[in-house]
């Protein structure tokens, strides 16, 4: 705090001239009294004799002299309701200039006393005649607001403000908007901004027509509205898209981030789609012609969105390459960015750059070139070597940090292809002298533990770190230690004073606990098992991916709501650095194409805590969820050997996603968790064999897998042809209840086409004719593709197989269980109706499988409740077979990588309807259950 | 929203503070001259978190404008804000310098007060501004009813940019096409990057409330109206001449984006004088007007060989103006001899470059620079970055290939027609960064 004593004198002097009769003199005083205020200085003795030159027609000296009091009114309470009367007199002036310059001021003041005077004359003014006082009130409601939130409630405020959106002038409008959404903000539950498609269509009227700023209230407001369906949210876009040509940078961010956020309820193949997608790009591009300040905020944006959607600026690498004059925040960005968009198509280009980039002179930037370089190696495969060989150029140059940074990211490639690059570790070894920074000491002595194999003097090397060990830091011991551990499993014969040394070392002479805690393990593991230590130490370790710099998702998806926003140039949530109530809320993308939950709650709502996305799988055992019914009904063969699976007690927790998509899809407003609950509650879908419950022999305790096991040994070992799996017939239709005729059946899916696959036959005395069939609506719009084929008549006692061949065009209504189907059959004697239940995997299609780059990016996309796991157990086949197994059923592999003696399957189903399933299965070589981690739904 | 804004000089010292929000306190703004200003570092970023505090800030000369927060403020509406301020006070006073600043300081808080409510940014165009915030002070009391509400439905309304009632005696218009051409490229000539960044600055003095219409040889436009089948006069004659493709473009708040976005045509009303009425940019068959070939010889460790050739790549009969080639020389250069065959030659030791400056060069023409640079041994290990070989330029054409095709000016209710509108137009290309890696 700056503190300057006025003397007294000066004091004494501008008191006289304050109380000066001469006007020009008064001003020049309040002037020179206002200047020192400026500066700092201490004036508020003079309080009384400034206020005193407050009645005035003097507008200047009357705005000099608000200045001073909003300043001091504070201190001097009860000398600042001297004012009160001016300012309710000059409410009611016939000029709305000084109308508004009242009310502007009065609202500044933040004194209890004056602000119940300023409740009348507010309500005045926020009738005014005049916009421009209207305007002005509508701000002065938000500062009442933050003075005296209660005042503000009861006095009604809140709902004139509201109707000030329906103003005629479009400032007004946006003034009340920007002053409605900061006191929503602290009533995170009200329902203060009641958004609807009317009061959207009055803000998008009025986007066209106000100011700048005004334009950037209501779309920052308009970026809290949940659209009801993708109809509503296209038509918003469209109108927000003009937008995009503002020359005002916070205009066209906050139109990108309206654009955004309700892109995520179009459905992917819908034109508009893709024409918005290319109407994104060229904006964002000019956003790096404005000034530098502006450039940054607009990358630190550009950043997330890439990371978003990578496909918007997939082809705009060459506008984010570096220039010389750029200062150093934008290259940093820059940077990032080049990065991120690396592909292989651009590779060259972008490594011809960082080269470039990694001879300039300021040393952040040369390092994070030298990073990007090793990023680039681990991103793009291909060109992971000319990456390597460009850091051996740049080690070569023997710039200390160069060298520095270029070894620390050679460790993270050596990580990504091992056994590849080890060649290059001699060169590596030449600087080790020259490493003076943690982190690249340790990398350095990770790589020679690593590979101490193949290097003839590791243990002298590592030997020469030792002798400083103590003056290391943390990074780098805890490296030491691990690596002479490593190194000793490898050669134990030479290096046993070595280990023998770093031990004592760490647990003894070292007063960090991380440190002599790893020591403790190490030494007990070696004393006590050695293979066992060899097990654990050499074990193979996970490959790094690219990933690893992304942002966690639900982060992301958080910032990309906030875009154009501190929060966006932080990379960090509002609730990080707002104090308060303010900004705590957590803002996420809406679900796509109105699926229940956007319309029933809030955009606005907490996200429950953390990603969620790597937690240890918990294992529902219960035979309830959707996919296990999928993958059981899949793969369970009739065999006589496996437990035919329970029909009852089902819990399908699962399911209500789906129940989601297909609630919204067959328009009932039911939200999900009901609906889940509906399905979970009737039974027999699960059982997957689309049996009646009567005819299935229950085996209640046994686990469900069991058919899966023997259908996994099944399949691999007798060799039989791959192919959908089809269950048995069973009876639909019992003679006794249709007049002597039988129906049983199944379905199929044989080359795309769905298949009914009746047996009738006729137990009456009579001949049957005229058959024909009928469904009901159902849930995946099932319909007969055509006229059921019995040509000739059913005479006693025959048997006729028909196959149907069924389409999913016909009208679509939820049917519960949800794969009900009720038919209705005729033949010359009656109609007879009956229902059947027909296996999910039947609507999985042959299209099914998701483009790798499209699965990652809709696996991220997928919110975390969409998510469910559990076990199916005793499966004895190899994930390969599995694989194969299920892709005899449509349910496709789109990616496996093997983690830790797991192997985790990628998997994608497609329904007949568009709504596409995820899943990872993941299964331990040896243990004959299978966990399935996720289980994610779209809708395209 | 913005909770205070600051005004420094550059020894960190307050001219201007002006605080909107309670979270904000006095302490704010040492914060920003302790650990912005007086900083050892460069600054790292525009953006700096003191103590869950956000400053944002710009600098003009050695003026530093900080804008302050506690909550999750719009950035880009932050710094958009601060330029247009620094755009304002330069209407109101000129250059913003420590002087002017000072002198104009009750001036400032004036606008302050008028163009920031509670941290939210309120109507911002000079424009309109003046006619209310006015130096004289006394104006106010002097103004009829009519002319209050006037100002007030200007500023507040849909067209606040302009006000009713202007009259000239010659109604003119000047349009202005600049174009800066941006160029990266490597030693080998091949175009590492390349664009054209375009703004159309107009001066229009016409009387009353004028609805303007403009066109432009934009490839979308005349490719519509070809396929149309129009066939009105200025379809046939542009078909022939060629037609541009722009990446992108922004307008002036006076534009009606909608009808820009559904018809591509662009109409407003214009602001009364000088304004920008749009900005542009291409990528695609972009004339660069200026070819560099440079040549850099190590002979030795202690000497530079270097010879430069620049080219000129347009019609003969055009001129271009205010040459100049910066070859940049290593820190330890010791001595410099220079030869050229055209223009001047200089090597600036402060500078670091060789600044070779050509009053005029017509267009298919070539020039060459050779010069001899010798160094001191020096013990850095580290390699010189060679930095990139910078042009500046000004040529009388567009580089981008742009063209105006027409400016049609409508007033209905006055007495004048489009064709009694006086109009110039003209183009400049410009260098923006030009550069020629060696």
């Amino acid at each position: 705090m700056l503190c300057f004593h006025v003397c007294a004198g000066e004091i004494f002097e501008l008191k006289a001239e304050l109380n000066s009769d001469k006007k020009e003199k008064k001003k020049e005083a309040v002037k020179k009294v206002i200047a020192s205020m400026t500066v700092g200085k201490d004036v508020s003795a003079l309080f009384p004799d400034v206020v005193n030159c407050m009645q005035t027609d003097n507008l200047e000296l009357k705005k000099l002299v608000y200045l001073y009091l909003m300043n001091y009114a504070k201190s001097q309470p009860d000398m600042a309701i001297m004012a009160v009367n001016t300012f309710v007199k000059d409410c009611e002036d016939p000029n709305p200039l000084i109308r508004a310059l009242a009310v502007r001021t009065m609202g500044c003041i933040r004194v209890d006393k004056i602000t119940e005077y300023l409740c009348e004359p507010l309500r005045k003014c926020l009738k005014d005649e005049d916009p421009y006082v209207r305007k002005t009130a509508a701000v002065c409601v938000a500062k009442l607001h933050d003075i005296n939130a209660q005042l503000v409630e009861d006095q009604g405020f809140l709902d004139t403000l509201k109707d000030l959106i329906s103003d005629s002038n479009p400032m007004v409008v946006a003034n009340a908007v920007a002053a409605l959404s900061e006191i929503a903000e602290s009533h995170p539950n009200s329902n203060l901004l009641d958004l609807n498609p009317q009061s959207i269509n009055k803000l998008l009227t009025a986007l066209n027509e106000c100011t700048e700023w005004g334009q950037i209230f209501i779309l920052d407001c308009l970026a809290n509205y949940a659209p009801r369906d993708d109809r509503e949210s296209q038509s918003i876009c469209e109108r927000v898209t003009p937008r995009l040509s503002h020359a005002n940078s916070a205009v066209v961010l906050s139109a990108v981030k309206v654009l955004m956020k309700f892109m995520e309820m179009l459905p992917k193949d819908l034109d508009y789609y893709g024409t918005l997608l290319k109407k994104l790009a060229p904006p964002l591009v000019t956003l790096l012609s404005a000034e530098p300040e502006l450039q940054y905020v607009a990358l630190r944006n550009i950043n997330l969105i890439v990371q978003k959607r990578p496909e918007i600026l997939k082809h705009e690498m060459k506008v984010f390459f570096v220039k010389y004059n750029d200062p150093i925040y934008v290259k940093l960005e820059k940077l990032d960015i080049m990065i991120r968009l690396a592909s292989q198509a651009n590779i060259a280009q972008v490594l011809a750059e960082l080269k470039e980039y990694a001879t300039e002179v300021d040393v952040d930037f040369v390092r994070k070139a030298v990073r990007a370089i090793g990023r680039c190696a681990i991103k793009v495969e291909q060109s992971a070597e000319r990456c390597v060989s460009t850091l051996l150029d740049l080690i070569q140059t023997k710039v200390n940090y160069v060298v520095q940074e270029a070894i620390v990211v050679i460790k993270d490639i050596f990580r990504k292809y091992p056994n590849k690059y080890e060649s290059v570790i001699a060169t590596l070894c030449e600087n080790l002298d020259s490493l003076d920074e943690p982190e690249a000491r340790a990398a350095m002595i990770w790589i020679v533990g690593e590979y101490a194999e193949r290097i003839d003097n590791a243990d002298e090397l590592l030997e020469s770190f030792l002798e400083g060990f103590h003056d290391e830091s943390t990074q780098v011991q805890l490296q030491l230690l691990t690596a002479i551990v490593k190194l000793f499993l490898k050669k134990p014969t030479e290096t046993q004073e070595l280990v023998q040394q770093v031990l004592s070392l760490a647990t003894q002479d070292s007063d960090n606990p991380d440190l002599r805690d790893r020591g403790y393990i190490y030494w007990r593991l070696l004393s006590t098992d050695p293979v066992a230590a060899k097990e654990v130490v050499l074990a193979e370790k996970p490959l790094i991916s690219e990933e690893t710099d992304l942002i966690e998702p639900t982060l992301l998806e958080e910032l990309i709501c906030h875009i154009g926003t501190l929060a966006s140039v932080y990379h960090k949530p509002p609730s990080a650095f707002v104090e308060g109530s303010r900004g705590v809320m957590h803002k996420r993308l809406p679900a796509r194409t109105g699926s229940g939950e956007s319309t029933e709650s809030p955009d606005v709502g907490t996200i429950a805590g953390g990603s969620g996305t790597e937690t240890a799988p918990s294992i529902i055992p219960s035979q309830g969820d959707l996919l296990g019914d999928l993958l059981n009904l899949d793969l369970a063969p009739p065999t006589t050997t496996g437990p035919p699976p329970p029909t009852s007690g089902m819990q399908m927790g699962g399911m209500d996603l789906l129940g989601g998509g297909l609630d919204s899809l067959v328009g009932s407003p039911m939200p999900p968790r009901h609906l889940g609950g509906d399905i979970g509650g009737s039974a027999a879908m699960g059982a997957g064999f689309g049996a009646v419950p009567a005819v299935m022999p229950a085996s209640l305790n046994a686990p469900m897998g069991g058919g899966l096991g023997d259908l996994f040994d099944l399949g691999g070992g007798v060799g039989m042809p791959l192919g959908a799996y089809i269950p048995p017939k069973t009876v639909w239709l019992p003679a006794m209840k249709a007049k002597g005729l039988e129906i049983s059946g199944t379905f199929a899916r044989r080359a795309g086409v769905i298949q009914m696959e009746l047996t009738l036959t006729n137990k009456a005395m009579s001949v049957m004719t005229d058959f024909a069939i009928q469904f009901n609506r159902n849930s995946f719009g099932l319909a007969p593709a055509g006229p059921l084929q019995v040509l000739s008549p059913l005479s006693p006692n025959q048997t006729i197989e028909v196959s149907l061949p069924l389409s999913t065009v016909g009208p679509v209504m939820k049917m519960e269980p949800l794969n009900n189907l009720q038919v209705a059959v005729k033949n010359n004697i009656d109609v007879f109706y009956f229902s059947c239940q027909y296996p999910i995997s039947m609507l999985f299609v042959e299209d099914g499988k998701m483009e790798r780059q499209v699965f990652l990016a809709t696996w991220k996309d997928i919110p975390n409740e969409n998510e469910s796991q559990f076990q199916i157990k005793d499966c004895h086949l190899n994930s390969d077979a599995a694989s194969n197994k299920l892709q005899a059923s449509n349910i496709f592999t789109i990616a496996k990588r093997t983690v830790e003696g797991q192997d985790m399957l990628y998997m994608s189903i497609k329904l007949s309807n568009g709504i596409w399933v995820l899943a990872e299965l993941r299964v331990q070589t040896g243990n004959p259950n299978y966990t399935v981690r996720k289980e994610r739904i779209r809708i395209t | 929203m913005i909770g205070g804004l600051f005004i420094y000089n550059h020894k960190g010292e307050v001219l201007i503070s002006r605080v909107y929000r309670d979270d904000i306190g006095r302490h704010a703004v040492d914060a920003f001259r302790v650990n912005v200003i007086h900083a050892r570092q460069q600054v790292r970023s525009p953006v700096t978190n003191i103590a869950r505090t956000s400053f944002f800030h710009v600098k003009r000369s050695n003026i530093w404008l900080a804008a302050v927060t506690k909550q999750n403020v719009n950035a880009a509406m932050v710094f958009e804000f601060l330029y247009k301020m620094c755009d304002v006070m330069a209407a109101y006073f000129g250059k913003i310098s420590e002087e002017n600043i000072k002198n104009n300081f009750v001036l400032i808080y004036e606008l302050l007060d008028e163009i920031l409510d509670f941290g939210y940014p309120q109507n911002s165009e000079t424009g309109a501004l003046k006619t209310f915030i006015t130096q004289q002070g006394i104006k106010g009391q002097h103004q009829t009813k009519e002319e209050q509400s006037q100002i007030t439905s200007q500023v507040t309304g849909q067209i606040g940019w302009r006000r009713e009632g202007i009259k000239y005696r010659r109604n003119e218009l000047f349009l202005d096409v600049l174009e800066s051409v941006n160029l990266l490229m490597s030693p080998q000539g091949q175009v590492l990057s390349a664009h054209v960044s375009g703004r159309v600055v107009m001066k229009s003095y016409l009387s009353g409330m004028p609805e303007c219409k403009f066109g432009m040889n934009d490839k979308i436009v005349i490719d519509k109206a070809g396929k149309g089948g129009v066939t009105d006069d200025v379809a046939k004659s542009t078909t022939g001449k060629q037609s541009i493709a722009i990446d992108d473009c922004t307008f002036n708040q006076c534009v009606r984006l909608s009808k820009f976005d559904s018809e591509r045509s662009i109409s407003f009303i214009p602001p009364d004088g000088e304004y920008e009425l749009m900005r542009y940019r291409t990528t695609k068959d972009i004339i660069l007007p200026f070819r560099v070939i440079p040549l850099v010889r190590e002979v030795g460790r202690t000497k530079l060989e270097v010879k430069v050739v620049i080219k000129s790549n347009f019609k003969p009969s055009l001129l271009a103006q205010k040459i100049e080639v910066r070859i940049p020389t290593p820190l330890n250069t010791s001595g410099v001899q220079v030869i050229c065959m055209k223009g001047k030659a200089k090597y600036k030791a402060s500078e670091n470059a060789i600044v070779w400056k050509i009053k005029r060069m017509a267009g298919m023409k070539e020039s060459q620079i050779s010069a001899e640079i010798e160094l001191l041994p020096t013990n850095d290990k580290k390699k010189w970055a060679r930095p990139p070989i910078s042009m500046n330029f000004e040529v009388p054409f567009a580089p981008s290939g742009l063209k105006v095709r027409y400016l049609k000016v409508f007033e209905s209710k006055l007495n004048y027609s489009d064709h009694d509108v006086i109009k110039w137009v003209r183009y400049i290309g410009r260098s923006g960064i030009y550069e020629t890696r060696c």
